[in-house]
């Protein structure tokens, strides 16, 4: 059966949207495939704005990986504004892919990759537009398989009853089995249905189907046990871990959109996993260990990415990006090869201690000297250690002195507040690193024309982390804490007027909490915000603290039970039955080590302190250096 | 970088920007989905298949250098057009028809480089003195139409109202339209077989000051004989450049270019760049 292009119909509707542009697909190196020549079809969808959702790597890796098997083909959907959404509706329009505007529910699998919590709602939407029941067991054979990815899916519980699945973990060679296994059940006639499917997948150990779990509470509310509820579903369910990135060396040839998005730049994961143990960090501890892409790999798809997609600006990502093993010669090499192209090289995520003015000399070489960004994340050396965030104010000061001295202008820090432990002093002391940084930039400089802006959001307690037994701290204390920083800080006729102050109230923390660290039961809540009109949750003009509390009060469901209460050792966690390989007594003695102010040193540099993700998961630590060398491109 | 006189204007280290030695302009096209762009959007494009195709395009000098390629009067976002321009500045000469095709495999499909010639004379922008349209207007009655358009034509002035960035603006929509014609054909949106039957108005309608679009002659058409389309009208720019009055409709803006190329009009020699 062949699928017609819905177009001519969402044609009719884009001279009444804003950014129409955003819904008609066309992008370079875009693909649409024939659709009968293919078995098995995924709808890829980063359910938030094209803006936002189109750069995504994980989205663009799959989707380059998918499209690349000849049996298999994959669209893109993302999560369409409000303005549209009514024409959709009145219109009857279904929720359509991008690249074929093809309806999502004629798809094999809707693949959703869930980077934050706050997209929840933006799926159900899709969900609900594209005709596909909301709840997963009302679901027919008809119905596309609707599967998770992302960091949030390592506790994919709160929407559990909406999901037929979900993956942890690198997407590339799971994605590739997944599509194996449906291509070969459909090449047997379906037997079975959509339940032999999932068995199917559930069976070969790395996907989670959770309707095949039944869950078990305590009168008072707790978990009793998580247990599978049929033979031939194991206990646990693994995460995936690609182990070679040379060998996936996506994406290949970026998308490049004709609307705007949050990131213009070609980027290139340098490597994947981080083992400086921010206790706070989800991605550090989910993402372990370290493997690095070498030096001449990262090299060659520089090359090809920009060739491929006129981006003047490359992005080398990480998790803290100078802390690869090469990353001097691969700053220079980059550097060398581009100079006088205006080519802008960036690197997100620097740490304060990785920080060297040599590479920032390189970074900026061909670009602009506006600004840097440090993460210090606590205000005081007490809070840095609990945090095991190990980076001394020496640290900063010598950093920021050193890049005022070479010709920056503008550095910006970035804190958390509402931290396991924290004081009001805590969070003012945030005020007096800010003014020493200032003044030390002033003596080096000679001069006042220098700034500092202080970034602060509310912090989260995460699954899988050693602060996943923590009491989230209320919003109230967190704007409390927040308003004596800013006073602190405005208030000051020394340094108050080179000191920039940003900060999000602690209201969308506490509903990020809840979704969160949120078991079964909190799917009510998310399906009455929803249903209450609730969409784009990641977004101050559309989220709604109220609606929230308000819905989640209706469906029964206690926000502070979820959010403020401190866990015991022995509590069953929502997510214990995913394994992302941390041994959970390993976490438990680093969440008392944060408590005594007591430090973990990374492993890449100092022995095993046995988390457990290696010998759990069968991986080991990948780092250089090589030894190569990034050949300057020749000139043709 | 100084850093004990902040009374001058910092300037980046290194040597200034290569000088622009040749001018192109270049004559695009934005057809069927790709008529949904914006202008922010179109230039974003332009800058990224002018990398993709190796163009040596000059950059401005400054901490933040910015490609010389300079636009002239965008069609707006949701209209097709057939005849948008733009100018690149060079640092080496290149030649136009290679450009062309190289600029034109760089874009996305949809976005189409039709015509490029050297720039030989000043002040292409000032040659856009008119455009023509083409609406079609699925589900119209002809009838209606036909009459709609006398009683404009008739008119010597239609007022509208236009929500524009600074506010709601109210002028006259009638001056500005040199020719307005109605017949029958059939939509053609974007990678479709052609549609079912509709009304074609095609207008030329001189450049002025607010800007008289097809969506303003569409009002005006409303409030003279409740001419309302159902559905919105699918608009092409057909043409733009300078007014031919022996035939009413705009010229190619690329003669006088290509004149001067062939040495007939000495006047504009003054505006010759670089050394071909």
């Amino acid at each position: 059966m062949s699928v017609e292009s819905l177009f001519p119909r969402l044609e009719a509707l884009l001279p009444k949207v804003q950014k129409p542009i955003q819904y008609v697909g066309g992008e370079l190196n875009s693909t649409v495939k024939d659709w009968d020549e293919a078995t098995v079809r995924w709808a890829l969808m980063y359910p938030d704005a094209y803006e936002v959702g189109l750069p995504n790597q994980g989205v663009q890796i799959l989707y380059e990986i998918l499209n690349e098997m000849p049996e298999t083909l994959a669209e893109r959907t993302y999560a369409v504004w409000p303005d549209l959404e009514a024409l959709m509706r009145s219109e009857g329009l279904p929720q359509f892919t991008v690249d074929g505007h093809r309806p999502v529910r004629a798809f094999d699998v809707l693949g959703l990759s869930f980077a934050t919590e706050l997209g929840y709602t933006n799926m159900l939407t899709a969900l609900d537009l594209a005709g596909i029941p909301l709840r997963a067991d009302e679901r027919g054979d008809d119905d596309p398989i609707v599967l998770a990815g992302g960091h949030a899916a390592f506790n994919p519980e709160p929407i559990a009853d909406f999901l037929d699945a979900a993956v942890l973990g690198d997407g590339e060679q799971i994605a590739i089995a997944i599509s194996e296994v449906i291509r070969e059940w459909k090449s047997e006639g379906s037997p079975g249905g959509r339940n032999e499917v999932l068995m199917r997948l559930a069976g070969s150990g790395g996907v989670y189907v959770p309707k095949f779990y039944d869950v078990e509470y305590h009168a008072d509310g707790r978990i009793k046990r998580v247990a599978p509820n049929r033979p031939g579903v194991p206990w646990r369910v693994n995460k995936h871990t690609v182990m070679d990135l040379d060998e996936w060396p996506y994406p290949k040839k970026p998308l490049v959109p004709l609307a705007e998005t949050v990131h213009e730049r070609f980027s290139v994961e340098i490597f994947r996993g981080c083992t400086r143990g921010c206790r706070f960090c989800q991605a550090g501890m989910i993402t372990r260990p370290v493997r690095e892409r070498s030096i001449s790999t990262i090299g060659d798809m520089v090359e090809v990415g920009l060739k491929e997609s006129g981006f003047s600006e490359v992005g080398l990502l990480s998790l803290s990006s100078a802390d690869h093993s090469e990353i001097a010669e691969v700053a220079k090499g980059l550097a060398d090869r581009y100079e006088g192209t205006q080519t802008g090289l960036s690197l997100p995520s620097t740490r304060v201690d990785a920080f060297n003015i040599d590479l920032a000399n390189e970074f900026s070489r061909n670009g602009r000297r506006s600004g840097l960004t440090f993460a210090p994340e606590g205000g005081s050396e007490r809070m840095r250690k609990v945090i095991n965030k190990m980076v001394t104010e020496e640290d900063l000061i010598r950093t920021v002195t050193a890049a005022y001295g070479q010709g920056w202008r503008q550095v910006k820090l970035y804190f958390m507040c509402g931290l396991p432990t924290e004081t009001d002093e805590d969070v003012l002391g945030i005020a007096d690193l800010a003014k020493k940084v200032i003044k030390a930039g002033r003596e080096v400089t000679g001069s006042r024309d220098i700034r500092c802006t202080v970034s602060i959001g509310g912090f989260v307690p995460k699954p899988h982390t050693p602060f996943q037994w923590a009491a989230q701290c209320d919003d109230e204390t967190v704007d409390r804490r927040l308003h004596a920083l800013k006073m602190a800080l405005r208030g000051d006729r020394e340094y108050g007027k080179a000191i920039g102050f940003r900060y999000h109230d602690g209201k969308p923390s506490i509903v990020e909490g809840l979704l969160s660290r949120g078991d079964r039961r909190v799917g009510a809540a998310i399906l009455a915000v929803w249903a209450d009109g609730g969409r784009f949750d990641g977004w101050s003009e559309h989220f709604s603290f109220e609606r929230w509390l308000r819905c989640a009060a209706e469906a029964g469901i206690d926000v502070d039970w979820y959010t403020t209460r401190e866990r015991e050792e022995k509590e069953v966690l929502p997510w214990d039955h995913l394994d992302a390989g941390l041994d959970r007594e390993w976490l438990w003695q680093d969440w008392q080590d944060a408590v005594n102010d007591v430090e973990v040193e990374d492993c890449r540099w100092t022995p095993c302190y046995d988390c457990g993700v290696c010998p759990t998961m069968g991986t080991e630590i990948q780092i250089g250096p090589t030894g190569k060398k990034l050949l300057p491109l020749t000139v043709v | 970088m100084r850093k004990d006189d902040s009374t001058l204007k910092p300037v980046p280290d290194g040597p200034p920007p290569a000088p622009v030695v040749q001018r192109l302009r270049v004559r695009y096209a934005k057809r069927g989905r790709l008529r949904f762009t914006s202008h922010r959007d179109i230039s974003r494009a332009v800058e990224r298949a002018v990398r993709r195709a190796d163009v040596p395009v000059a950059f401005s000098a400054g901490f933040s250098p910015h490609p010389k390629i300079s636009y002239a009067g965008a069609a707006p976002t949701g209209v097709a057009s057939e005849a948008e321009y733009l100018e690149i500045g060079l640092t080496s000469p290149c030649d136009p028809e290679r450009l062309r095709a190289d600029l034109d495999g760089s874009l996305p499909p949809g976005l189409d480089v039709v015509d490029v010639v050297v720039a030989r004379t000043g002040g292409l922008a000032d040659r856009l003195e008119c455009s023509a349209w083409e609406l079609r207007l699925p589900g119209a009655e002809t009838g209606l139409a036909t009459v709609a358009v006398e009683k404009f034509l008739a008119a010597d002035r239609v007022e509208v109202e236009r929500m524009t960035k600074k506010g709601l603006r109210r002028f006259d929509a009638r001056a500005a339209v040199l020719t307005l014609a109605v017949s029958e054909g059939t939509t053609r949106t974007a990678g479709q077989k052609p549609g079912p039957s509709c009304v074609i108005l095609r207008m030329v309608v001189r450049h002025a000051v607010p800007a008289v679009r097809p969506d303003d002659v569409l009002t005006a058409l409303r409030l003279v004989a409740d001419f309302a389309p159902p559905v919105p009208p699918e608009v092409t720019r057909l043409a733009q450049g300078p007014l031919d009055e022996s035939t009413g409709e705009p010229a190619d803006p690329f003669d006088l270019d290509r004149d001067a190329t062939r040495g007939g009009d000495p006047g504009s020699a003054d505006h010759v760049v670089g050394d071909l």
